[in-house]
């Protein structure tokens, strides 16, 4: 499955011929990770009915999630909050229920922007080898050197809380990887007979680049962008809990936690359910990429 | 060998010098005033032109660069803007505890990942093989935070089994050790499901070499071919990604620190953020990127001790 120009028959394809075979090679290199590895499937599911509660909060909520309702704080889980009330009286359900929107902004918002950005760099440092290669690396490599965490953090409070800054800070601990993921299967199809040909016909770098390579390496990138997706939801969470998450009263899963956790002696579910949250979203991610990773690694291929 | 050293000290110190570089100007690129933060609105003009001098920021940023460069190596890393204090002292003050929790919870991650990672991958394809793979699965989607909570609440709430502050100053080695268990546990169990999988992987390539069936072919016992022969094998990728996990640790370090309130470099990099101590946060990345080149080069260096095969060139 791949987008190799018809050379053959000496005719030129027309530019709707390139797309449709672009996306069929993408798609169906994603369909058979799927299908090798059923746990995939069960991530997906999970994950899509996250979003979709995201998507609905402003429907399904209960009630308002920044209404306070001082008569009615810290109550434990019950018919009327299924998950109980915090601080201020507010439903906790539906705080998660909106805090589930913020989380999946920011990090598909982060990783989107690093997957493009990552895959670009990778593709023009493996497609042109030499000298360019070992600077770009080299410096992605100082990058990776730094823990995310840490320069997140550095990130945020330099630039301040809000959700464009913290996708910027996400988005830039998550360059380097992609550009790695990006370089090593550029290597390897830059070298296969139909970019030769591409070459031998006369295609410049860019055509050879986005409209041959670049199918062909897709499947991988956005194999590991669902593994991405999760860590990035996680350090969201956790610049959060520190204290650098989108300002109150907003609702954001790390910082209900920051807040719960101030309760956690005598109200321990105000941290338990934002915890439980997470937790089953960075899993559906990790099991659906988990499981696609197994199927599209070319070292594990006729294996499964 | 010593060409390869050479060369590896030589690239650890363009990393370091080049990380300085960018953390040097990224302090310096933090909105606010340095003197204003300290002294407050109150502060009159007069006492904050002293400060500014008194903090060496009245210079050109050029000649503050030069100053920060030198400072770094010979040890003088300026002193708190909050305490007053060197910022060196302070950070060498609680460096030990951060390094007592991430040694612990590293060796607590090797102890549980290798032999579980190994089992997984003997036993392809079987029950123990998919416990494995979920369990560490799970273990890989906590956030740090949410996973010492949930032991928090457990184990230091609802049993009582450990103290809910663990102080790291305890007198007797008892006390030590009650103060790490919690937060060394959390860190290890994450680090033990990172090296569970590593080692799964790494195990299963070497199980199809050729001379795994030729082990078992002159009737070699199956443990001693898994032990002996292909975990020695296995072990250059897993010591790679153990270097490479370190930044995941040093980060989840810091979270785990906040949960427990545990000194360390954890607390003091967010106290120094919440209050703007520049010069303390300066010092903090200084601390980290060294640390991280420093265990970059060691796992570089590993290598050559684990595999005989690989020869520095």
């Amino acid at each position: 499955m791949t987008t190799q120009p018809t050379a053959a028959t000496g005719q030129r394809p027309s530019r709707m011929t390139y797309y449709r075979l672009a996306i069929a090679t993408v798609l169906s290199g994603l369909f058979n990770a799927f299908n090798a590895n059923k746990t995939s499937w069960v991530g997906l599911a999970v994950f899509l009915i996250v979003a979709l509660l995201a998507i609905l909060a402003p429907v399904i909520a209960p009630y308002d999630p920044l209404q306070q309702n001082i008569l009615f704080r810290l109550k434990p889980p019950s018919e009327a909050h299924w998950f109980g009330t915090d601080y201020y009286g507010r439903d906790t359900l539906s705080r998660i229920l909106w805090g589930a929107r913020i989380s999946l902004t920011i990090g598909l918002l982060a990783i989107g922007s690093a997957m493009i950005i990552g895959t670009l760099i990778g593709m023009v440092a493996g497609y042109f080898g030499g000298r360019t290669d070992l600077l770009v690396m080299q410096v992605m490599d100082v990058l990776l050197a730094f823990p995310s965490l840490i320069l997140g953090l550095i990130v945020v409070a330099m630039l301040g809380p809000s959700v464009a800054n913290l996708v910027i800070a996400i988005a830039l601990t998550a360059i380097p990887p992609f550009a790695r993921i990006a370089r090593a299967p550029t290597i390897a199809v830059k070298n296969r007979e139909f970019i030769e040909a591409g070459h031998a016909l006369g295609y410049s770098h860019m055509r050879l680049m986005f409209r041959h390579i670049l199918p062909n390496i897709a499947p991988e990138v956005l194999v590991m962008g669902s593994l991405w997706l999760a860590t990035a939801i996680r350090v969201e969470a956790s610049l959060a809990f520190i204290g650098l998450g989108v300002n109150p009263p907003t609702a954001t899963w790390g910082g209900m936690i920051r807040e719960g956790f101030e309760n956690i002696l005598d109200s321990f579910w105000l941290a338990l359910f934002p915890s439980l949250a997470i937790l089953v979203v960075v899993f559906s991610l990790n099991l659906l990429g988990d499981g696609l990773r197994d199927a599209v690694d070319p070292r594990l291929k006729g294996e499964q | 060998m010593t060409a390869f050293v050479l060369k590896r000290l030589g690239f650890a110190a363009i990393t370091l010098f080049a990380v300085l570089t960018i953390v040097f100007f990224i302090v310096r690129v933090l909105p606010g005033d340095p003197a204003l933060a300290i002294l407050g609105d109150q502060a009159s003009q007069s006492a904050l032109e002293a400060l500014r001098i008194r903090l060496g920021l009245d210079v050109p940023l050029y000649q503050q660069y030069f100053v920060f460069l030198g400072g770094v190596v010979v040890g003088d890393w300026g002193v708190s803007m909050v305490s007053g204090r060197p910022v060196i002292e302070e950070i060498l003050k609680v460096l030990p505890a951060t390094i007592e929790l991430t040694v612990a919870s590293l060796i607590l991650g090797i102890v549980v990942g290798v032999p579980f990672g190994v089992w997984s991958a003997v036993r392809r394809n079987k029950l123990p093989d998919y416990l494995a793979r979920i369990a560490s699965l799970l273990g890989l989607s906590f956030p740090a935070f949410v996973s010492a909570v949930l032991l928090l609440l457990f184990f230091s709430i609802h049993l009582r089994w450990f103290p809910v502050i663990s102080s790291g100053q305890g007198s007797g080695l008892a006390d030590r050790l009650r103060d790490l268990a919690l937060p060394a546990i959390n860190l290890g169990l994450i680090m033990a499901a990172y090296i569970t999988r590593v080692t799964r992987s790494a195990m299963l390539e070497v199980l199809n070499q050729d001379y795994v069936r030729t082990a078992r072919a002159k009737g070699l016992a199956f443990a001693i071919i898994v032990w002996r022969h292909c975990l020695r094998n296995a072990l250059i990728p897993v010591v790679t990604v153990v270097g490479l996990y370190l930044g995941i640790l040093i980060g989840n370090s810091v979270l785990t620190e906040i949960v427990f309130n545990r000194p360390g470099l954890g607390k003091l990099i967010v106290g120094a953020l919440n209050q703007r101590d520049y010069t303390m946060l300066q010092g903090m990345m200084v601390i980290y990127t060294l640390i991280v080149v420093l265990v970059n080069l060691i796992t570089d260096l590993t290598y050559g001790l684990i595999d005989p095969r690989i020869k520095y060139s």
